[in-house]
């Protein structure tokens, strides 16, 4: 139930006609960034915090938007932002927003190219983090929002935490970067390739122009989530969910659903191919992958962070595999470097890389105890 | 008979630190000394294994970095710190040297404090048939997180055996107060303020003279 969240909440969309300039050398002339926002800002706009989503995030974080049907229509991030919430609305004026290239309304693979009233499809311009966080800022200059008291996010997002704070260091008072890393590993990458393989050899890919042929890859699309789903949990967690646990009615021995793992597989991959865009799933593990703010430092990142005027908590997961303790330990260790307000909490949890999202006591209380201590 | 203050040491550690310097105090708890120091213009930074106490720092505004100090201190820079505070802690680290070189690698300086388990009431305890419990070493010998006992007189030695220069030494009785006299037998808490021997940066005071135990003969 939503009950204490932030309740019936609607989409709001801002379009943008000031050019915006890619690090992939593109240019977007116009693009719309569709938000939803929680809370009241304040007088002196003091009291915004930013999140940012991750792979398959958009700007629908907490609140449902269809009264008769709260549970299947919450925000992603329910469990942490509402009154009373670690994320209070009663104190803080949030802002979800759907990022360039993503599926959920903002400008996209899907939205229309001016320059041949086609959808973009694949000609739409590769999208680093640091795009998203230049058209944040223009979000929030239209907002009345000069600096963030915070800006916040999990994986993904949380390198989009990190960004703000080397890109625009007088714009952002406290980063929270949640389950992240100051980059990928070759594993990493790895994972990425072969779910982006998935997507681009599925016949129905059509080079990424599939919106013309009236079709979308979601076999490829399928087994990209299938296997991005494998690497978001913990073998342990498996191992005690679904063991080796057959499904009622197995033992045909054949290549049908046996196993419950399979079937958990093949459910999150059909839900997943049916209303995600496979180009955004492409631009977004792309985004992932380019994503090494030290590189403009000689590897350096103390030196990348070095800019930085936030103050951060940055929070990893014990049995995140896919973006380790050790990981955000990197990114407090180049802050301390340079002195910087860092604090960091390790959580315990059985969730792998999806803990992030969970409600879990500790974590949410580390959370609300960090912002509580935000001067407004 | 109860501390006046909760942590009588935490006086003595403050009063050698300056405004403006920077510390890092291992095994911080909830970061009653850092704020303590805030206060006085100190900027500070806390380790801390215990999630709960973690916790508890990050509720009062210190910056805590959550570690286990058996894993060193490996991600903090040579010298990062004008000091370095391990207070009450180093008799539950098991790997004492190590965690003493690697607080001297990190800090300009670096002060620790521990019970002193040759203050005459503990020798007494001892000499009554039972271990020691008082304020400064309140647990039964069955749940005491200590796992180094050791005396003043046993800290000096390590002290001189791994170079190690004490710049400063102060030694408080069970009510808090500054022991002047044979410490080592009327001291509950000892406090020390350590360099390396190379120099390390800080004002270099001329050290305490070494002290005899008058209860020697027991």
């Amino acid at each position: 139930m939503s009950r204490g969240g932030v309740g019936l909440v609607a989409a709001q969309r801002m379009a943008f006609d000031t050019p915006l300039e890619l690090r992939s050398g593109g240019v977007l002339n116009h693009y719309d960034l569709v938000y939803e926002t929680y809370g009241t800002l304040n007088a002196d706009a003091s009291n915004a915090i930013l999140i940012c989503h991750a792979l398959s995030g958009h700007h629908h974080v907490a609140g449902h938007t269809d009264p008769d049907n709260i549970e299947k229509t919450l925000g992603w991030w329910d469990n942490i932002v509402g009154p009373g919430r670690p994320l209070d609305t009663d104190r803080f004026f949030i802002v979800g927003v759907n990022n360039i290239g993503g599926c959920h309304g903002s400008t996209g693979p899907k939205s229309l190219n001016p320059t041949n009233g086609k959808p973009w499809g694949a000609d739409f311009p590769l999208v680093a983090v640091v795009d998203w966080v230049h058209a944040q800022a223009r979000l929030a200059d239209r907002l009345g929002i000069r600096q963030w008291a915070a800006v916040m996010g999990g994986s993904l997002g949380g390198m989009q935490a990190l960004r703000w704070t080397i890109t625009y260091p007088e714009r952002i008072r406290h980063a929270l970067v949640i389950a992240a890393a100051p980059n990928l590993t070759a594993e990493n990458i790895a994972f990425n390739d072969v779910a982006r393989q998935a997507i681009i050899t599925d016949p129905d890919f059509h080079a990424g122009h599939y919106y013309e042929y009236d079709t979308h890859p979601w076999r490829g699309l399928r087994l990209a989530r299938m296997l991005g789903h494998i690497t978001y949990l913990a073998e342990d967690q498996m191992a005690e969910k679904f063991g080796r646990k057959r499904r009622a009615g197995a033992g045909s021995y054949g290549f049908d659903v046996e196993f419950e793992i399979e079937s958990y597989l093949h459910y999150q991959g059909d839900k997943f191919a049916g209303w995600f865009d496979a180009n955004t799933y492409l631009l977004m593990t792309r985004a992932l992958d380019y994503f090494d703010p030290a590189r403009v430092a000689g590897g350096d990142l103390a030196a990348a962070l070095a800019v930085a005027q936030a103050k951060f908590l940055v929070v990893s997961f014990t049995t995140d595999w896919r973006f380790s303790p050790e990981r955000s330990r990197e990114i407090v260790n180049a802050l301390m470097k340079y002195k910087h307000d860092v604090s960091y909490a390790e959580i315990t949890s059985p969730h792998g890389h999806d803990a992030f999202l969970m409600d879990d006591a500790h974590y949410h209380a580390v959370v609300a105890a960090y912002l509580r201590n935000i001067e407004l | 008979m109860s501390h006046p203050l909760k942590r009588p040491d935490f006086g003595v550690i403050a009063s050698w630190m300056k405004p403006g310097e920077t510390v890092l105090d291992l095994g911080c708890g909830e970061g009653e000394l850092l704020k303590l120091l805030a206060a006085r213009g100190i900027r500070g930074w806390g380790v801390e294994r215990d999630p709960g106490h973690v916790l508890a720092a990050i509720e009062n505004g210190i910056s805590v970095i959550q570690s286990d100090l058996d894993a060193g201190l490996a991600g903090f820079e040579d010298g990062a710190f004008d000091h370095v505070v391990l207070s009450l802690t180093l008799q539950t680290v098991r790997h004492t040297q190590q965690i003493l070189a690697e607080m001297l690698r990190v800090g300009r300086e670096v002060v620790v404090s521990f019970p002193n388990f040759a203050y005459w009431k503990n020798r007494m305890a001892v000499l009554n048939g039972h271990m020691p419990v008082s304020d400064d070493l309140p647990y039964q010998w069955y749940d005491t997180p200590n796992v180094r006992f050791f005396t003043m007189l046993d800290f000096e030695s390590l002290c001189t055996d791994m170079d190690i220069v004490i710049r400063d030494r102060q030694v408080l009785d069970e009510r808090g107060q500054l022991m002047l006299e044979e410490p080592n037998f009327l001291g509950s808490l000892a406090v020390y303020r350590l360099g390396r021997s190379n120099g390390g940066g800080a004002t270099r005071l001329v050290a305490p003279a070494p002290f005899s135990d008058p209860a020697q003969v027991f």
